[in-house]
């Protein structure tokens, strides 16, 4: 039953990403042009708020429900990946005009060809760990 | 309440986002969506050729719940708290820059129906565009080691260098596709 709670965040989740245009190919198409605030104040506020929620607990150390200390895991040092990934992310981003949260909404919503998008996103995944090894890290 | 039905504004829009990673954080969570990328291949056995995907998947179970409820979200935002085809009140300069490159519905519908209606299952190019749109964000998230949620929510609100690597580079790959390809493809 506790399990449910992340059923209840992800339809919260789910709803927030489609009604904030967030998985909206347009909107996505906007802000690489940097026509509308709307993306970048999406961002920003979630960013600005995060940053502020972030700060408390390390500094106040808030435990989790469980109480267990929340604990972040930074990520490895590194640039090439962060920097190289991101660029085929971003490139990704842009022409299907959703992240992967985004996609799951949109298939949701009804727009079916999203499940070609979905598909292949879990395609890239796959690729990604065949060849791990060889890439730039 | 009718705002509700309307498209929300950014300040909703962001608010609720810190709202979400602030109860998984306390569920003792962190968030990060593409995690569910990985979590399926490894369910699909990709763990039998690839030590990337060998892990104990079933931890991850929260996350799939996670992704689940997104499906619902997506399906009760649509048809129950949107008013006709949820218009995106997109920018003029957006509007007519999106006529020019052939789409026809930009501030009229949600997604571009060029690309995301029915008929594009009849169309090998779209179906291709759609496919490498997939590829790109699923490999590149994996490489990257996480994706919007992930880096530029989570990683920038812990301050991390890498995440502001990585979104740098979403923006370069973003701008690269929009401005440069987007013109080729359509």
């Amino acid at each position: 039953m506790k399990k449910l709670i992340y059923l209840l965040l992800g339809i919260i989740f789910g709803i927030t990403m489609f009604k904030s245009g967030a998985a909206s190919w347009f909107r996505i198409f906007e802000m690489f042009h940097f026509d509308s605030f709307h993306m970048f104040g999406i961002i920003g506020v979630a960013v600005t708020l995060g940053l502020i929620i972030t700060q408390i607990i390390k500094r106040k150390n808030i435990k989790d429900w469980s109480g267990n200390p929340i604990i972040f895991h930074p990520k490895a040092k590194g640039f090439y990946r962060y920097m190289l990934g991101g660029i085929i992310f971003g490139l990704g981003w842009a022409l299907g005009g959703a992240c992967p949260g985004p996609m799951f909404a949109n298939i949701g919503a009804g727009f079916l060809p999203m499940a070609v998008v979905i598909l292949g996103a879990i395609g890239g995944t796959w690729i990604y760990g065949l060849l791990k090894d060889k890439l730039p890290h | 309440m009718n705002w509700m039905y309307e498209p929300w504004p950014w300040y909703i829009g962001g608010t609720l986002i810190a709202l979400i990673m602030l109860l998984l954080l306390l569920a003792g969570k962190s968030f990060g969506f593409s995690s569910n990328l990985r979590t399926i291949c490894s369910m699909a056995g990709a763990g039998k050729n690839c030590d990337f995907f060998c892990f104990d998947w079933k931890a991850q179970t929260w996350n799939l719940l996670f992704l689940v409820g997104t499906i619902l979200g997506g399906f009760i935002a649509m048809n129950f708290l949107s008013t006709d085809l949820a218009a995106v009140p997109l920018a003029e300069n957006t509007i007519t820059k999106l006529n020019e490159l052939g789409f026809e519905g930009a501030g009229k519908e949600y997604l571009p129906s060029e690309l995301f209606s029915f008929e594009s299952f009849q169309s090998p190019k779209t179906l291709l565009l759609l496919l490498i749109a997939g590829l790109l964000v699923g490999f590149g998230s994996r490489y990257a080691g996480g994706c919007t949620s992930g880096h530029a929510i989570s990683g920038i609100s812990n301050l991390q260098l890498p995440s502001l690597y990585a979104v740098i580079g979403f923006f370069i790959g973003g701008l690269i596709m929009v401005h440069l390809l987007f013109p080729l493809i359509f």
